[in-house]
């Protein structure tokens, strides 16, 4: 039970970094159809954006560590947003609408030269920050075992509900929301009723990007390090978590990150840390087996 | 009357609370060109994808008997197996063509089945076995004298999607034939049409079903081609049977008129005149 | 990069000369904003092994400069040309009837060249330089070209996009590798020397049999979904891999591979190598040679085959499948055993090439592996444009040739100065060369289809009309 208990809070708190990312998989796949596969990379780049403004404003401007860190998710947000906004119009959008698989290399392309930019022009090795937000508060105690919830865990549960709240409110209740939505359904049809539909997309790349800014951020105050390489990992299980909830839907970004957050961290209690991956590899494998378009996905009525 | 060619029993296909098709019963008999008819929405192309195993009915059987007495309950084929084992073939209501490949091709691909036992799985296929040969040729002359019966064969060796939309309609009807089929079912055939095609292709249903043993089930909403070479009609509305039986007797049926113009009862027969005024002169203009 | 006043007033319209010095100046605006945190300050490690900062301003402004420049060049030069303007670069007339004269031979004399390619490397560079050339060009590109024709089944004949191929490649490598050097010596020592010709094609059934097993229960799968899952699988073996030790070595993976024998005659310094046998000077050139030739041969075993197969009723059911699957299963197309044969057919030769790479390396670990051979071997069909044999020759030799020749970049040193590091920019070079190739060519440098059969005249088709799958 003890044990349990603390890995669900270890499971939310990854679930919670995975989803974040997932949302910006899900948006760019639901309004253009295309598999962003550098996302997990603009998500590194968010994290090192992150550790960048976070040293410059400590240890240059002394600022104290909760100021600190939020200008630095502001700014982080900000300037990845930026990156994303760039990418997209540089090695996307003239492939927009063009074969299915040219955007997908371009993607993947995009996603190599982002990470090998990061290890040229910032260094291979790894660069840890000082360890923050260490205390936790005691849940409860249970054969000896003190389950606890640390401070930056609840941090990053808030900030995430925080955001999805945001989030949710802007892509249901604003005109931008709504221009999203239309793009999704049909871009000709809403280019014609006055939509720029270019705006639009540049601004789903900028939302999905501003939110794995966030992730990258919390990414940095949990596991206190980060590197170069760490764009793909994260980025396939993100990318695996919105297959999970259905490929398309928001809500479903968020419980497939949280399942596999879950997974991974139960897998790693209960068997073996070793196969942890490969564990949630396999579940995403027969749950879309049983459930082909995922979770929450709309079932693919064929049209004939 | 022999058995029917098709008896299709009570069916009835739900789609969640919707019900498309209820309790709907109908024959086709061979030899002959059997008409769907109805208003858009009554169900016609769900019969048709029940039929050709896109969909699994919800309740409902549907029989094949085959020339030599076998029966087949096509609704627990697998899909693929409705055309080749049921000798069932269709077209689309959006044609679906294989538009990067040739004409040819595209009639090739139809063949598959025979020329895949004759490739022995592809391994004799591969080392360029004789018979191979000779059932792939066999396979191009019975796509030339399909090319040659639709007038497409001076684009034999052009795209598909090159195609302007009529000969694309057609060119689905010869890959349809080259499976050899009993039952040939056709989605609004007619849609797209100038008049001129639309007479060819009146000529060419005709003669599927009197010189190639290959009876026709029907969808369509130009009533000038239903008239003129349908045996039967089915009318269909609400995913409903309203009528059923030779054209002119469909023609006059009230309770078509009504659910084609949505009039009152009362008002029935005073619009019944317009129609076969519509009807007589879409004959004429067909002509 | 921004290229954005397409909605010009008309009453006070911008010269493009005006226009391009807007846009170049809106581009290096954004650069500066791009590079403010990524490049404007360095982490560095200090002795304390803290993150410290390292400010490097001119670094910033060589950069925003150089977009500056670029996109006034591209706004003066490429973008918003006047309609129906002249090409900057026009083809001369006396190139392009060359060219018709030349491209039907195109496939022979390229051929012709990759066949006697060694012997030349050899004639120009000796023994000792020859290595390196036949080495990492020759057999590199080889091995590319084959998990490109064997990936071109799936991806690009049958449209079933599929991100881990690399998955059958590994099984194809330790299956011959683990049959090699624990089942043979266990079991029958004496067929040692044949090893690798015995195991070749074990290797391909046995990655043709995980093809099957794989592919079974995924191919319902459409589209992203497929997509996904087939990386899944090719992550879950590699992670197996890695884990599993008592099977497969763990990272440290297999060593000790055997190579290939000349059909029985080893390539060592013994009485009875190849070179004492042959009355030659012992040396490792003959090996390389000979590995050469047997990637070439097993190559072109899969053009050949795949070829064949395209004509046969098989490969065309795959490109039906490709361009409407719902329209093969009206025409009486067992859809799952068709997308099952292309998914094992193409797993068949990822394996043949694992187990050559297996023999040619002597050693293996799921280094080998990663997601990024996927990605490379996909790029190459898609570069290659989709189902062309000729466009996967190109796109090989383009990309894997492109690397390998990054490797030798140190003539850089002699500009930047000793300090510069020019095997560093190799993948941040390919990645970005990934992305202006497919801004370049978006169908593939080949982007056209022929016919596998035709009643009088062979006609190619647009790329633009053949449809890409969805599954």
């Amino acid at each position: 039970m003890e044990v349990f208990v603390q890995q669900l809070i270890n499971g939310l708190t990854l679930g919670s970094i995975y989803g974040l990312i997932a949302i910006g998989y899900t948006m760019v796949f639901g309004i253009i159809g295309m598999v962003n596969f550098a996302h997990g990379d603009v998500f590194m780049v968010g994290a090192f954006i992150a550790l960048i403004f976070f040293l410059f404003l400590t240890t240059w401007f002394g600022w104290a560590l909760i100021p600190a860190l939020i200008l630095v998710l502001i700014l982080g947000m900000f300037f990845t947003g930026l990156w994303n906004w760039a990418i997209e119009r540089v090695a996307y959008r003239p492939l927009r609408g063009s074969f299915r698989l040219a955007p997908l290399i371009s993607a993947i392309g995009m996603s190599i030269f982002l990470s090998n930019l990061i290890q040229v022009v910032q260094g291979p090795r790894n660069k840890p920050v000082p360890p923050m937000f260490t205390q936790s508060v005691p849940l409860f105690t249970e054969n000896g075992y003190t389950v606890a919830i640390g401070y930056k865990q609840i941090a990053i549960m808030v900030i995430t509900v925080v955001l999805l709240a945001v989030f949710w409110y802007v892509v249901q209740k604003t005109p931008l929301g709504r221009a999203q939505r239309a793009c999704e359904q049909d871009q000709k049809m809403a280019a014609l009723l006055g939509v720029d539909v270019d705006k639009t997309i540049s601004l789903t790349f900028v939302m999905g990007a501003a939110l794995a800014a966030v992730a990258g951020v919390m990414y940095i105050m949990y596991y206190g390090v980060v590197n170069f390489s760490d764009g793909f990992v994260p980025g396939v299980k993100a990318f695996t978590a919105a297959v999970l909830g259905g490929i398309g839907s928001l809500p479903g970004a968020v419980l497939g990150g949280l399942l596999i957050g879950l997974i991974e961290t139960m897998w790693s209690a209960y068997f073996s840390i070793d196969y942890k991956d490969v564990a949630a590899f396999s579940i995403l494998a027969i749950v879309l087996v049983f459930l082909p378009t995922g979770i929450l996905g709309r079932p693919e009525v064929e049209k004939v | 009357m022999s058995t029917p060619l098709l008896k299709v029993d009570h069916l009835t296909m739900r789609f969640g609370g919707l019900t498309a098709v209820g309790d709907l019963s109908f024959e086709a008999q061979a030899g002959q060109i059997t008409a769907l008819i109805g208003p858009n929405g009554a169900g016609k192309t769900t019969v048709f994808n029940c039929i050709t195993g896109f969909y699994k009915p919800t309740e409902g059987m549907i029989t094949l008997t085959q020339p030599d007495g076998k029966k087949l309950l096509l609704e627990r084929l697998p899909g693929h197996d409705i055309n080749w084992k049921g000798r069932v073939a269709r077209t689309f209501q959006n044609i679906r063509l294989f538009g990067g490949m040739t004409l040819l091709e595209n009639l090739l691909v139809a063949q598959h089945n025979v020329l895949m036992n004759a490739s022995g799985l592809s391994i004799l296929g591969i080392f360029g076995a004789p018979s191979y040969k000779r059932a792939e040729k066999e396979a191009i002359e019975l796509a030339e004298y399909w090319l040659e019966k639709t007038g497409l064969i001076a684009r034999a060796d052009d795209a598909a999607a090159d195609l302007p939309y009529g000969d694309q309609r057609r060119l689905e009807i010869a890959r349809a034939m080259c499976t050899k089929p009993l039952l040939l079912c056709l989605d609004e055939p007619a849609a797209g049409l100038n008049p001129r095609e639309s007479l060819l292709l009146n000529d060419l249903l005709i003669s599927i079903c009197r010189d190639h043993n290959t009876s026709i089930l029907l969808i369509e909403h130009d009533m000038s081609v239903v008239m003129q070479i349908s045996d039967h009609v089915v009318v269909l509305d609400y995913g409903r049977k309203i009528a059923d039986g030779p054209p002119e007797a469909v023609k006059n049926d009230p309770k078509v008129i009504a659910a084609y113009l949505g009039v009152e009862d009362d008002e029935v027969e005073k619009t019944e005149a317009e129609i076969a005024a519509i009807a007589a002169q879409a004959k004429g203009d067909a002509r | 990069m921004a290229h954005a006043t397409h909605d010009a007033k008309p009453a006070s319209q911008p010269t493009r000369v005006e226009r391009a010095f807007k846009d170049a100046f809106i581009a290096a605006l954004v650069m500066l904003g791009l590079s403010v945190p990524i490049l404007a300050l360095r982490t560095e490690q200090n002795m304390s092994n803290e993150v410290i900062l390292i400010p490097r301003p001119w670094l910033v402004v060589i950069c925003c400069l150089i977009v500056f420049v670029g996109r006034l060049l591209l706004g003066l030069f490429v973008f918003n040309r006047a309609p129906g303007a002249k090409p900057l670069v026009e083809t001369p007339t006396a190139v392009k009837t060359a060219w018709a004269k030349f491209a039907p031979y195109a496939a022979q004399v390229g051929l012709g060249a990759i066949i006697a390619y060694p012997l030349v490397a050899l004639y120009l560079g000796g023994p000792q330089g020859a290595i390196k050339w036949i080495d990492n060009f020759g057999i590199q590109i080889l091995i590319y070209i084959m998990l490109g024709w064997g990936l071109n089944i799936v991806v690009g004949l049958a449209g079933l996009l599929d991100l881990g191929y690399v998955a059958f490649y590994a099984v194809g490598a330790y299956s011959y590798a683990l049959i090699a050097t624990k089942v043979i010596p266990a079991t029958y020592p004496d067929l040692g020397v044949w090893a690798f010709w015995i195991c070749l094609p074990i290797s391909g059934i046995l990655a043709a049999m995980w093809g099957v097993i794989l592919g079974f229960p995924v191919l319902r799968l459409r589209g992203d979904y497929l997509a996904i899952v087939t990386l899944a699988f090719g992550e879950i073996i590699r992670l197996v891999l890695i884990n599993w030790v008592d099977f497969s070595g763990g990272y440290a993976g297999l060593s000790s591979i055997p190579r290939p024998s000349f059909f029985g005659i080893p390539f060592n310094a013994s009485e009875t190598g190849f070179a004492a046998r042959f009355g030659l000077e012992f040396s490792p050139i003959y090996r390389t040679v000979f590995l050469y030739y047997v990637i070439l041969v097993l190559a072109l075993v899969t053009a050949f085959v795949t070829i064949r197969l395209r004509r046969l009723p098989v490969g065309r059911a795959w490109e039906a499948l490709r361009e409407d699957e719902i329209a093969c299963r009206s025409l009486g197309i067992n859809t799952v055993s068709t997308k099952l044969t292309a998914f094992s057919t193409g797993a068949l030769f990822g394996g043949f090439a694992g187990a050559f790479f297996a023999a040619r390396q002597g050693f293996i670990s799921p280094e080998s592996f990663v997601f990024l051979e996927s990605a490379q071997i996909l790029a190459i069909v898609v570069l290659g444009g989709m189902g062309s044999l000729f466009g996967v020759v190109v796109a090989s030799i383009a990309l894997v040739g492109g690397i390998e020749i990054l490797r030798e970049l140190d003539f850089l040193k002699a500009i930047f100065g000793a300090s510069f590091d020019p095997t560093q920019y190799r993948m941040l070079i390919f990645g970005l060369a990934m992305v202006l190739m497919m801004l370049w060519k978006p169908r593939g440098l080949i982007s056209h289809r022929e016919p596998t059969v035709f009643l009088k005249e062979r006609k190619s088709i647009s790329s633009s009309l053949v449809q890409e799958g969805h599954g």
